[in-house]
């Protein structure tokens, strides 16, 4: 079994919460993460407020240095993720291709390192 | 008995044939794609030792395997001695599962689907099949795709990471997903064909050799999945390209087809050839899938083929047989082929109306089959011009020489 972030690629802004598109994603990601408790595949679920709700903390310096934004200003930016457990990318790509469809956004697969 | 050079070419010979056999059955078993390449070439070394003098053993697949599972198995107690988490390994067992997929199981298949899995970047595709199942080298594979030794054994490191990593599974995928999966496989045969294809013959001979590697994993394919008319297809134009071969230089100067020595056509491969095109009709005419694209190119080489003179070739089936190809894969370089047909049907003016309209300006076909059109149509200048822009697109020296001869021969 390998662990998979399939993480959510957002282009632009959110549609707002009560618009019938927001809801209908809603609906759709919320019965895909159902579906993977019932089959035990899931690990974990998160989605994240907009960008502009994001805060930059650099300590490399030493002093914390806080800047408001994201860290990475583009246009596509990560919306959300699942930590999934999967026998192997195979099944991984499949899960993930249900995920697109249902937040109707680009997804990326990637594996953790197994501790 | 002492090593001759052609018992050392048996060897090698006999090595590369089973290369892919020995590491698709240790990756089934160990699960690792670089333990079971190592595996493979310490094998090769035990039986550059031992067959010289032994002779090769009957099945020499099956030797190799034995020998190279030996040394894996030392390999990993070597290793979980000098490290305790590698104890695991050593009671690794065969547990994965047949899947009940129609398709005969075979190691091999299971490794093709792996190296050609679509997460690897393309060109680590062609390469990871050509090094585990061509059994080619990291060397070799650098020469033929014209890249530094380094670049090749860097891009191979990295997809064999990734399958690693990622847990890209070693298995035929099921259901659905198998037609899809089989296609992307045939693309990077087809790639690897086509690759030594347009090296012709001038360059180094690696090159030219990726022509018979290619069509030796379209025979392997063919073995592995009999029933799919997109494997056969694929099989069956790879064989009546490579029938005209010999015949499509003639010194250093590209023969264009209807020019062919057709008598030098290698009667066999167009035999074999054709015998597949005709099964393939069979299956679909039997109520099997619609053909794709292999099997219609193929269709397209079986007629030209079929031509004992090139005059006598059936250019209405050909456009049809493009129409159908361009239902499937409409892409302008479809059209342009077709146009080709149409200028034997209709007329190089009607042909030329449709190339014109094609967006393929950096294409060195295209600006060949213009100036050959043009040259038709007595539009000298023109044709020049187009002529100039081909050779300027193009890179093979046996095309440059046949345009660079038929330019010269224009009229003022």
């Amino acid at each position: 079994m390998t662990q998979y972030m399939l993480s959510v690629q957002h282009t632009g802004a959110y549609p707002a919460m009560d618009s019938p598109e927001a809801q209908e994603m809603f609906a759709a990601t919320g019965a895909f993460t159902d579906k993977l408790q019932a089959s035990g595949q899931w690990v974990f679920v998160g989605g994240l407020q907009g960008v502009d709700t994001a805060t930059r903390i650099d300590a490399r310096g030493g002093d914390a240095v806080v800047t408001d934004g994201a860290y990475v200003e583009s246009k596509e930016h990560l919306a959300g993720f699942w930590v999934i457990e999967a026998a192997d990318l195979d099944e991984a790509i499949a899960l993930a291709a249900e995920a697109s469809k249902a937040c109707n956004d680009p997804i990326e697969v990637r594996p953790f390192h197994s501790v | 008995m002492s090593t001759t050079p052609e018992l050392l070419a048996e060897v090698e010979r006999t090595f590369r044939e089973e290369h892919g056999r020995v590491v698709a059955a240790l990756t089934r078993r160990f699960g690792d794609l670089d333990l079971a390449e190592d595996a493979a070439a310490e094998a090769l070394v035990v039986a550059l030792e031992k067959w010289p003098t032994d002779g090769v053993p009957p099945n020499a697949g099956g030797w190799l395997t034995t020998t190279a599972t030996h040394r894996a198995i030392d390999r990993i107690r070597r290793e979980s001695q000098r490290d305790t988490k590698h104890q695991a390994a050593l009671m690794i067992t065969d547990d994965t599962a047949h899947e009940p997929t129609g398709v005969v199981e075979d190691d091999r298949l299971r490794l093709m689907f792996t190296c050609c899995h679509p997460a690897l970047p393309g060109e680590a595709r062609v390469a990871l099949t050509l090094r585990m199942l061509g059994g080619l080298t990291v060397e070799e594979i650098a020469r033929a795709f014209l890249v530094p030794e380094t670049t090749m054994a860097r891009r191979i490191t990295r997809a064999k990471h990734k399958i690693k990593a990622a847990n890209i599974p070693f298995r035929v995928p099921d259901g659905t997903d198998v037609t899809d999966r089989l296609g992307t496989v045939l693309d990077v045969v087809h790639l690897v064909f086509n690759e030594g294809y347009l090296a012709g013959t001038g360059d180094d001979p690696i090159r030219a050799d990726l022509t018979g590697e290619a069509i030796r994993l379209g025979r392997l394919l063919r073995e592995l999945v009999p029933d799919d008319g997109e494997v056969a297809g694929l099989l069956a134009l790879m064989l009546l390209i490579e029938a005209r071969r010999t015949a499509r230089v003639a010194g250093g100067e590209l023969v264009t087809l209807d020019q062919q020595d057709r008598g030098a056509w290698d009667r066999e491969l167009v035999a074999e050839g054709h015998a597949l095109v005709r099964e393939c009709l069979a299956r679909v005419a039997g109520g099997g899938a619609a053909p794709g694209r292999y099997q219609l190119m193929a269709a397209v080489n079986a007629v030209h083929t079929d031509a004992r003179d090139a005059r006598d070739t059936d250019w209405s089936q050909v456009a049809q047989l493009y129409d159908q190809l361009y239902a499937v894969s409409p892409t302008p370089v479809v059209a342009l082929n077709r146009a080709i047909a149409i200028a034997e049907l209709d007329g190089p003016e009607v042909a030329l109306a449709i190339v014109d309209r094609l967006d393929l300006d950096g294409y060195h076909a295209w600006h060949a089959t213009r100036a050959d059109l043009l040259r038709r149509l007595g539009r000298s200048a023109e044709a020049r011009a187009a002529y100039d822009a081909a050779i300027a697109a193009g890179d093979n020296p046996a095309e440059q020489a046949y345009l660079t001869r038929r330019r010269d021969e224009l009229g003022r």
